[in-house]
């Protein structure tokens, strides 16, 4: 007989990895914390242009926080205390990760996609900051709730541990991590407020590639591709503009939708009525991102060399910049 | 975005069996979540992209079989990597790695060093020497 543990977890799908693992490992333990709620509070909402990263030789743009600040800002502003460590050798991750799971102790853990085998080919790239939940350990099969599948899955000892030590930018390293200690009572109402104000310094802030002006920095790329890169280079810089956009994992509208539902919630939590307006704007403002995505699509969809056409999605980002300057003002104020 | 006009555009989630999540009001303007199979703009930009990596291998392996570049390279495009990442992977600096790009050198190496190279391919020496041929 093998050992068998299997820790009574309940798997909730998310959006989002990161969100996802916090707000499973909160309910785990007995607190009540939506996906919404997590990235509100981490601060998770972010845009930013990465001009010295190349991912599948394109430029990078992130529409969210850096990979582990939404889990940690999260943990600070609510007084949840968390364990991380990280390792050089796999057998000391697995000793480790084991002992947790006889405690029953279900951890999270940092992991990279490419060897991910139950994601679909087409999605496995090199990319190293998934999160993931063990919660078991079954015929030497490691148990998983991936926050992102409908279902739990599982994987080997062997492919488990290539995820955990997957190479190339941000490396995970073996990287585990879980609550160890909570607040009596989970006081989300200060957390709330300090999220959002992070949120809009950071939108807001006067650094050329970050926010308000890092979308405005990237519209104006777009009307410059086409001729310095020439069509077809422009057309995959493009196209991974709108996949870092709409990825698996942004909930739609680069997060915007799953921000304008933290705003909803948490202006139903405080009270206050201005939130639950801004969110039915932050709503419009995401339905405008996919707009920017559809026509996107359209012109690598056809191969369309116009520079008009380059202009005119231009034009929308700078349109969504505008409207997000005159949205995180407000928000500022309404907290 | 309206719960009802989340998109169920046909992609390549299908494959494995699973939809994502997405963030939508319902018609009470209240924030919901609903299962996506997919929407078409991303599946054509992640296409794209695919077709874009498919090139680069088909041009690597012209490469290698007209002699100006070792199979090395051809292996790190097949597995999506850059320099960079295939660097980590066999812990040798990205200078070192471009070297073993050259056919000369490459012929040259020693089965301690190929053997690095097969590992994180998951192919034999033989395999990488022959390009699979």
């Amino acid at each position: 007989m093998k050992p068998e543990t299997i820790i009574n977890f309940t798997h909730h799908q998310s959006a989002h990895c990161e969100n996802g693992v916090v707000s499973n490992l909160m309910k785990h333990n007995g607190f009540s914390v939506s996906e919404p709620m997590v990235f509100g509070i981490g601060s998770g909402l972010l845009f930013c242009y990465i001009p010295l990263l190349k991912v599948n030789h394109a430029p990078v743009i992130t529409y969210r926080a850096l990979p582990g600040h939404i889990f940690k800002k999260f943990a600070k502003r609510t007084g949840v205390k968390m364990k991380r460590e990280k390792f050089s050798n796999p057998k000391d991750a697995k000793a480790r990760l084991d002992e947790n799971l006889a405690k029953n102790n279900p951890v999270g853990l940092q992991v990279g996609v490419y060897n991910l085998l139950y994601f679909p080919d087409e999605y496995r790239f090199h990319f190293n900051a998934h999160n993931m939940v063990v919660y078991g350990k079954q015929d030497d099969r490691y148990l998983i709730s991936d926050p992102v599948m409908e279902d739990v899955t599982s994987l080997s000892e062997k492919e488990l541990e290539k995820v955990r030590f997957a190479k190339g930018a941000f490396a995970p390293k073996g990287h585990m991590y879980y609550p160890i200690s909570f607040p009596e009572k989970l006081e989300l109402e200060k957390a709330i407020v300090k999220g959002i104000k992070d949120t809009c310094k950071a939108m807001l802030a006067p650094v050329s590639y970050v926010g308000v002006k890092g979308i405005h920095k990237i519209a104006g790329l777009i009307r410059k591709w086409p001729k310095k890169k020439g069509v077809k280079t422009a057309n995959h810089y493009l196209g991974q503009v709108v996949r870092m956009q709409e990825e698996i994992g942004t909930g739609g509208g680069g997060f915007r939708y799953i921000y304008a539902a933290f705003l909803q919630e948490a202006g139903k939590l405080l009270g206050n009525e201005k939130l639950i307006e801004l969110s039915k704007e932050m709503t419009e403002i995401g339905d405008l991102w996919r707009d920017f995505a559809l026509e996107a699509s359209r012109i690598y969809k056809n191969r369309s060399a116009q520079t008009d056409s380059y202009n005119k999605v231009a034009d929308q980002l700078d349109h969504i910049a505008d409207l997000e300057k005159v949205f995180f003002k407000k928000l500022k104020k309404a907290v | 975005m309206k719960k009802k006009e989340v998109p169920q555009d046909k992609s390549n989630l299908e494959s494995a069996n699973f939809r994502e999540l997405c963030y939508a009001v319902d018609e009470n303007g209240e924030y919901t979540t609903e299962n996506s199979t997919g929407w078409e703009p991303k599946t054509v930009a992640l296409k794209n992209a695919i077709e874009e990596i498919n090139e680069r291998i088909e041009d690597a392996k012209s490469r290698v079989l007209k002699g100006e570049t070792s199979p090395i390279e051809y292996y790190m495009e097949l597995h999506k990597m850059d320099v960079g990442i295939l660097a980590s992977y066999v812990g040798f600096w990205q200078w070192k790695v471009k070297r073993h790009f050259k056919p000369s050198v490459f012929k040259k190496l020693s089965d301690k060093t190929l053997n690095k190279y097969a590992e994180v391919f998951e192919i034999s020496i033989e395999e990488l020497k022959s390009m699979g041929r």
